[in-house]
């Protein structure tokens, strides 16, 4: 390893413009003659559009247009789609209602657009938008998944009929049942997995650019995925044609998964563009960030559990109501399904698995992926079910989970994954002399002379990263492949530039990426550049999430550094007339190995280009693309221990230690990897304390709209993360990586809640655990 | 946010003045006004701006008569060395109020004038029993706040200052709600030459309120003990997503122990 190469912990290289405001967003671009847009949206969650009348909006002072889904329909632009096709147990697709970008007739949750307003500025158009006159006809409103299945419920869609998008089945039944017959013991829970907003620091927004002379669009938008923004806005909503459209995500304030999908926004403000003559932008406010940004997990999971006599696990049954909003979302229908369902195997030997899961339409906003996606709800189940179960058995909880651990790999679960390394035991322990774990009794007693409540809770989480192979996720319903592609640029003088279809929005790529050239080429940080998000300048991609950019992303690079680096050494074997078996790249030169005989790599790029003296037959140039296609997922693992005090008087909870032990695979830059973990804790530990989106169940107005009542994690909210890794390669990817950017999201919740209820003795606890829940729950326990 | 006329006033008369112009609004630091414009909640015509009127601002304490100008902000009042030997509760109140942006902006008068039920200053005033000071009168902090950002304050009449006597003792606890930090619960207990009063902000339907069962316990002994075990009433609690009225009961009789503990520190 080198000072900058693979697993040194180099400070990021983008910080510098990120911290002194030299950051580049959608909002800071800037168009000649670009205008503004405002959204007229509903305010109701339910209701039929009877008319809408934009005359006096037209008249107002800066207005250039005022737009309506008609003549949105008229120009055939498309309804949104769901890119990941489920189908249910009876065979047939799933049911999926028509989303136009703005509503036409009716509009199902509170934020649903409407109308588009275009002025001279911001503020006329808002004031235009005030102006734009709506007559609504209220239809009653469902906001909750279970109520939503019922027979009286009001119905959303004509497609989906009793708002159910698909019953969906995966694992053995047969096998399952046989399972809880012959067990010993049975362990039954209802649990709940709580409506979480993303709230990315950079609302979403859209620009849109139509030019009329070259007939070619530009759109600007805050995206994870660019290059498969431009593919479903050119082959599903009719915008324009692939040629004619480009998409650039330039930096983007955060993402969590609510930036992948394609919102109304983007496309509309395109076609606005075009139908008004004038560049629109739209930037999104904080009240249409949580209006509007795809919400994340909100399921309704019963399930239970069966052991043998020796407590070993003989089967698994899960039913898992999920509400999928008002409209689906772009993969919205795989979050609860193959990202969810697959992982309900957890670390464990589980002979049979049954899962069903039913997709639900709520007069709510549409629920996608949000860091972890499915796999933070799998993990929550089945760790609050070997905590649950450790408890009602008797038995030490890391003693159930080790005697159930999969030990021997590779490990096929009942539910498609087949688990390719780890060692979860080795996480087990560090995680456990890492908290101390032996001593928590003398520090519950401690804290108890001071009256409060200590507790100490684990999680063991397995997740699946790195969503693969294209033909595998084909089979099971995509409609995009999951490959990753790379470009090699080595210029004239040496410098490197990599193009990448992965987006930065807050991973560090820029920095990684450009370790990964450094420990190939031995050229200094500063010499490489990495490209991405624009599709005029990268090929093709499939973008940033599932943490996927290191064991996709930089495979491909990989894949395209090794074309590069055959043909340097063909070049240098030619000028040095040695043999290109004998040629090895160190410090920055291509060396005849063992000998002082070399070429500098600028002179080995420069011949490149020269083409003055190259082998015979060899094209001039140093460039070279690649494309890579996982042969699996990876499997990042690990062990989570948290322990709390709470304050019985109040129910305020203090999260007083946070032990964390990964196995993330081969790691590129540590320091990167330990942010993406505090992140992702800081998020996990926003769920289970903090966090929670409200809709009101009569009105279905969204109560947490603001900060003021939705509550990020802040600080003082959290303790210093201890944080450490024992890892196992990945041997599904030349570099042994397995990612790291949602581990924390996905360990961290039931690991918290867990400990919570040790402290409080009372396992019926509901998330977010706010003072107020924690503080009713002890009086519900000590009334029993 | 509209679009908005932007008046700085040079004086207190200049202030009443510009306040007659449209539908005219003071603006005292804006903590609350601002964002209630920026998502056109609130849309005055004009804004009125006193903080910037140096008669408005500083703080003196002469003997045991404690005077705070109107625009005096919450940090000036957090870190007056002056007043935390008078009345270190007002003091650690003010410094705990939101965040040191807040701190630096928000004013003692904007915030008593706007009366916001989970506000801190309000339940400071009606514990010291304190004086409203306006351009036109003196009005006693009990008839001051009369409901939820409801006060006895008149069209053009402007809080200039508040004044009181500095308490033998004094404490303030808050529990602030998760996501605003606003006082969810926030109760200032003063014991002076007249007895002992305990105010609570955040938790009442009403807004700011005195919880005279409390009162009629420390009365007795001021001491965290006298309010072991009092059940207060639901009844007139304010409830919503982070707090029920119960819990809100509940709340009250715990801060209100907490800030007797601190009084008596």
């Amino acid at each position: 390893m080198g000072i900058e190469g693979i697993g040194a912990r180099v400070a990021r290289k983008e910080d510098k413009r990120f911290i002194t405001g030299g950051g580049r967003y959608v909002d800071d671009m800037v168009v000649p003659g670009m205008k503004h847009a405002a959204f007229v949206r509903s305010p109701h969650a339910h209701a039929d559009i009877k008319k809408i009348d934009v005359k006096k909006a037209e008249g107002m002072p800066g207005v250039i247009g005022v737009l309506t889904g008609k003549q949105l329909k008229a120009d055939g632009i498309g309804n949104l789609i769901c890119g990941w096709m489920i189908h249910s147990k009876d065979g047939t697709p799933m049911k999926m209602g028509a989303w136009s970008p703005l509503a036409v007739d009716r509009v199902r949750y509170v934020g649903d657009a409407v109308v588009i307003v275009v002025a001279d500025t911001k503020g006329e158009a808002r004031d235009a938008a005030e102006a734009v006159e709506i007559t609504y006809k209220e239809r009653k409103a469902v906001i909750d998944a279970v109520e939503a299945l019922k027979g009286s419920a009001p119905q959303l869609h004509p497609e989906a009929e009793g708002n159910l998008i698909f019953d969906w089945d995966i694992g053995n039944p047969p096998e399952t049942e046989a399972a809880f017959k012959a067990a010993a013991h049975v362990v039954k829970m209802d649990i709940v997995n709580n409506r979480l907003v993303p709230n990315a620091m950079e609302p979403r927004a859209a620009l849109g650019h139509y030019d009329k002379a070259e007939d070619h669009y530009t759109c600007w938008t805050t995206s994870q995925n660019p290059h498969v923004a431009r593919l479903v806005m050119s082959a599903f909503y009719n915008v324009a044609p692939e040629n004619k459209l480009r998409v650039i995500a330039p930096d983007v304030g955060g993402g969590f998964g609510s930036k992948i999908f394609i919102y109304p926004e983007e496309i509309i403000c395109l076609w606005a563009s075009k139908r008004t003559g004038v560049p629109v932008k739209w930037v999104g406010d904080r009240t249409e960030s949580f209006l509007t940004d795809a919400h994340g997990r909100d399921h309704h999971t019963h399930a239970e559990m069966a052991f043998d006599k020796d407590h070993r696990i003989l089967g698994l049954k899960v039913e898992t109501k999920a509400n999928l909003g008002a409209y689906m979302s772009l993969f919205s229908s795989s979050v609860p399904t193959y990202l969810y369902a697959t992982l309900l195997s957890g670390q464990y030997n589980i002979p049979a698995i049954h899962a069903n899961v039913k997709a639900i339409y709520t007069n709510t906003a549409p629920v996608d992926a949000y860091r972890g996606a499915g796999r933070p709800e799998a993990t929550f189940v089945m760790e609050r079910m070997m905590e649950t179960s450790a408890r009602q058995l008797g038995v030490s909880p890391a003693e159930l989970r080790r005697k159930n651990f999969v030990t021997q790999f590779p490990h096929q679960t009942p539910v498609i994954m087949c688990y390719d390394a780890g060692d979860y035991a080795a996480s087990l322990d560090a995680a456990m002399k890492e908290a101390d774990y032996a001593g928590f009794a003398k520090r519950k007693a401690a804290a108890a002379k001071k009256g409060l409540l200590r507790g100490i809770g684990m999680s063991c989480y397995i997740e699946a990263c790195g969503i693969a192979p294209s033909a595998a996720v084909g089979s099971l319903g995509a409609g995009v492949g999951l490959w990753e592609s790379a470009e090699v640029r080595v210029n004239a003088v040496g410098t490197v530039e990599v193009l990448t279809g992965s987006h930065s929005h807050g991973q560090g790529h820029e920095t990684t990426f450009a370790q990964l050239v450094n420990e190939r080429f031995g050229l200094p940080l500063d010499q490489i550049s990495i490209v991405h998000g624009d599709t005029d300048k990268v090929q093709m991609g499939m973008g940033t999430y599932g943490s996927r950019s290191g064991a996709v992303g930089m495979s491909a690079i990989v894949k395209a550094l090794d074309k590069v680096e055959a043909k340097a050494k063909k070049i240098a074997a030619h000028l040095l007339e040695a043999d290109e078996g004998d040629i090895v790249i160190e410090n920055g030169a291509l060396k005849v190995a063992g000998t002082d005989k070399n070429v500098p790599w600028f002179q080995m790029a420069l011949a490149s280009y020269t083409a003055h003296n190259l082998p015979a037959g060899m094209e001039p140039g140093l460039k070279e693309t690649a494309f890579y296609d996982p042969t699996n997922f990876t499997f990042p693992a690990g062990c989570y221990i948290c322990e709390v005090e709470i304050d019985p008087d109040t129910g305020k909870t203090e999260i007083v230690q946070f032990v964390a032990a990964d196995d993330f695979g081969n790691i590129i830059n540590p320091m990167i990897v330990e942010g993406q973990v505090h992140g992702g804790i800081a998020q996990g530990v926003g769920q289970a304390l903090l966090e929670g989106a409200h809709y009101d169940a009569e009105s279905g107005q969204l109560l947490t709209a603001s900060f003021m009542d939705y509550t990020m994690p802040r600080a003082d909210d959290l303790p210093s993360f201890q944080v450490s890794t024992s890892n196992t390669p990945c041997p599904g990817n030349p570099l042994g990586m397995k990612g790291c950017g949602e581990a924390g999201a996905i360990g961290s919740p039931p690991a918290v809640i867990n400990a919570i209820t040790d402290a409080i003795g009372n396992n019926d606890l509901a998330m977010p655990a706010t003072p107020q829940t924690v503080w009713a729950a002890i009086r519900a326990a000590t009334k029993h | 946010m509209y679009s908005v006329n932007y008046h700085r006033a040079s004086s207190i008369a200049d202030a009443a003045k510009l306040l007659k112009t449209g539908d005219a609004k003071l603006l005292s630091g804006g903590m609350t006004l601002i964002p209630a414009m920026k998502t056109r909640l609130a849309a005055p015509s004009d804004l009125v701006d006193i903080s910037r009127i140096a008669a408005l601002a500083g703080i003196t304490v002469s003997g045991k008569t404690v005077t705070i100008g109107g625009a005096t902000t919450h940090h000036d009042v957090a870190t007056n060395a002056k007043l935390a030997k008078a009345c270190p509760a007002l003091t650690h109140l003010a410094g705990h109020i939101g965040d040191p942006h807040v701190r630096h902006k928000g004013t003692i008068g904007g915030s008593i004038a706007n009366n916001d039920p989970a506000a801190d200053y309000p339940a400071a005033m009606l514990a010291l029993d304190a004086t409203i000071i306006t351009n036109k009168r003196k009005v006693q902090a009990a008839k001051f706040f009369t409901g939820l950002f409801e006060t006895a304050l008149k069209d053009g009449e402007i809080v200039t200052g508040v004044s009181f006597t500095a308490p033998a003792k004094a404490g303030y606890a808050k529990f602030p709600n998760p996501a605003s930090r606003y006082a969810m619960t926030g109760v200032f207990v003063a014991k002076g030459k007249d007895g002992v009063r305990v105010a609570v902000t955040g938790a009442g339907e009403d807004g700011v309120f005195r919880s005279t069962e409390i009162e009629a316990a420390l009365a007795k002994k001021f001491e965290p003990a006298a309010v072991e075990g009092i059940k207060l009433s639901a009844g007139n609690m304010m409830g919503d997503l982070h707090a029920s009225p119960e819990y809100r009961a509940n709340l009250v009789v715990v801060m209100a122990k907490r800030a007797v503990t601190a009084a008596n520190a």
